[in-house]
């Protein structure tokens, strides 16, 4: 874990279990996300702040790498061949990228309706409305929603490619720390993973810090954890000369 | 893996194309058609997206068809979902296996990653698809590209989380065949990747294949 100083924490909050939002982070900032009270589930969209069509791209990010889950060393590809963040240090040791959101279909069959007329802001919310939601106050809507990352959840597939969800696989005080490379809009949603197989609807809450990390030099371990990698920085670093 | 072959004969398509290495294909598919690709060299990976023809805000969602059916790999039985959660197609026929659909389609600059710098200058798929919704007078550009099916490639994922390319496992003569559940607008990139191990460095004709409903 790094070391934040008064000097170099930009702000710090915690988005409570259901909430969405969005911001941006830029190039040379930090983000770490910590799972609170253990079984968090951050499903989180990336985009390219001055050209938004440009966004996380998960098949680029996955075979650039040959990689089917993110953790320290991997970093989140754009659809141009640029990196987004890189993931620069993880107590969770995996992230899932293969299983979407929630949306509301899938949370009322899972967990019965409660609205906001019976609920008011305990009503269950869902990721892909969420996402709508933090992307319609940036002029973005269904055609900009594409496969996203979910932090602090574990899927694996077995030899016969049948899906598994790993339950408690993040515990209390997990984090991961995100390097942003370019100025990214961060949209994210803290409602519970898809698969999760839990019968109540208990989102939990992700706490937030952002600092001043600086740029990735020459011996950056992301950069250099693979060779493609070394050629996504340089695409990268060729938007900021 | 399940091999499943169709009892549709090609003498009674009502429509036939040979698709050439590095063409793109938009067609509809109404609701009822049967659609097959066929393979007919082997190894050759067919990048295809679907969209709802009367709104192509919705369209396959790779990430939302995996996470129902808890299998990473598509095939027979799979019903390819859309975003809003409604089955665009069912697979009704597969002679190869599996297929994959977290590969993604190559393009200019994925290749200047995955490979070198100077690979960006080669034809590749999403230079297809941009030029296929760039003639069509659609309304659909960049923003509607999302992650696609390679038909006849094989994918791997290993339990520690590894993707790899692995050797194919179609050849000559194999297809896959699906049946339109709602009316489909595909878009076709058959791929021209020259730096892939998996297609022998050999790019190769695809046939397309629909029946109508009431034909066969």
């Amino acid at each position: 874990m790094h070391q934040l100083s008064r000097q170099n924490q930009l702000w710090e909050e915690t988005i409570p279990g259901a909430a969405h939002w969005s911001f941006q982070m830029r190039r040379g900032s930090a983000l770490r996300l910590t799972d609170i009270e253990g079984g968090a589930n951050l499903s989180v969209l990336f985009y390219n702040m001055e050209e938004k069509l440009e966004r996380y791209n998960m098949p680029d990010t996955l075979k650039a790498q040959h990689t089917a889950h993110l953790t320290k060393g991997f970093v989140c590809y754009s659809d141009m061949g640029r990196v987004l963040a890189s993931v620069i240090e993880d107590s969770c040791g995996w992230h899932d990228t293969l299983c979407g959101m929630s949306n509301a279909a899938l949370v009322e069959a899972k967990y019965g309706k409660a609205d906001y007329q019976q609920q008011r802001n305990a009503m269950h919310r869902n990721a892909r409305d969420s996402m709508l939601i933090e992307l319609g106050k940036w002029g973005m809507g269904k055609r900009d929603i594409v496969p996203n990352v979910n932090f602090f959840s574990k899927v694996s597939a077995d030899e016969a490619g049948g899906l598994h969800y790993q339950p408690g696989h993040s515990k209390a005080g997990a984090y991961v720390e995100l390097r942003f490379e370019m100025n990214v809009l961060v949209v994210l949603s803290a409602c519970q993973h898809p698969l999760d197989p839990a019968t109540q609807y208990s989102p939990k809450p992700v706490h937030l810090q952002a600092w001043h990390c600086g740029t990735a030099d020459a011996d950056d371990y992301c950069r250099n954890f693979r060779s493609e990698n070394v050629r996504g920085f340089y695409n990268t670093e060729l938007l900021f000369r | 893996m399940a091999i499943v072959e169709s009892n549709l004969n090609m003498q009674h398509a009502s429509y036939d194309l040979v698709l050439p290495a590095g063409e793109s294909w938009l067609h509809e598919v109404k609701r009822g058609q049967f659609f097959r690709i066929l393979d007919l060299e082997g190894n050759q990976a067919v990048d295809t997206l679907f969209y709802n023809a009367h709104n192509a805000e919705e369209r396959y969602s790779a990430v939302d068809t995996i996470r129902e059916q808890a299998n990473l790999y598509l095939t027979v039985g799979t019903r390819l979902l859309s975003t809003e959660g409604n089955v665009l197609m069912t697979i009704t026929a597969d002679t190869c296996g599996r297929h994959d659909t977290l590969g993604g389609a190559c393009a200019a600059e994925s290749n200047s990653v995955r490979y070198t710098g100077d690979k960006k200058f080669m034809h590749s798929c999403r230079d297809s698809f941009l030029h296929a919704l760039g003639h069509c007078d659609c309304g659909m550009d960049k923003r509607d590209l999302t992650a696609n099916v390679n038909f006849f490639m094989n994918v791997p994922v290993t339990p520690a989380g590894e993707l790899t390319f692995a050797d194919g496992i179609s050849g000559a003569g194999k297809y896959v065949e699906m049946r339109a559940e709602v009316d489909v607008n595909v878009l076709i990139s058959n791929c021209p990747q020259l730096n892939n191990p998996c297609n022998a460095y050999n790019p190769t004709p695809v046939r397309l294949l629909i029946w109508d409903a009431v034909n066969h």
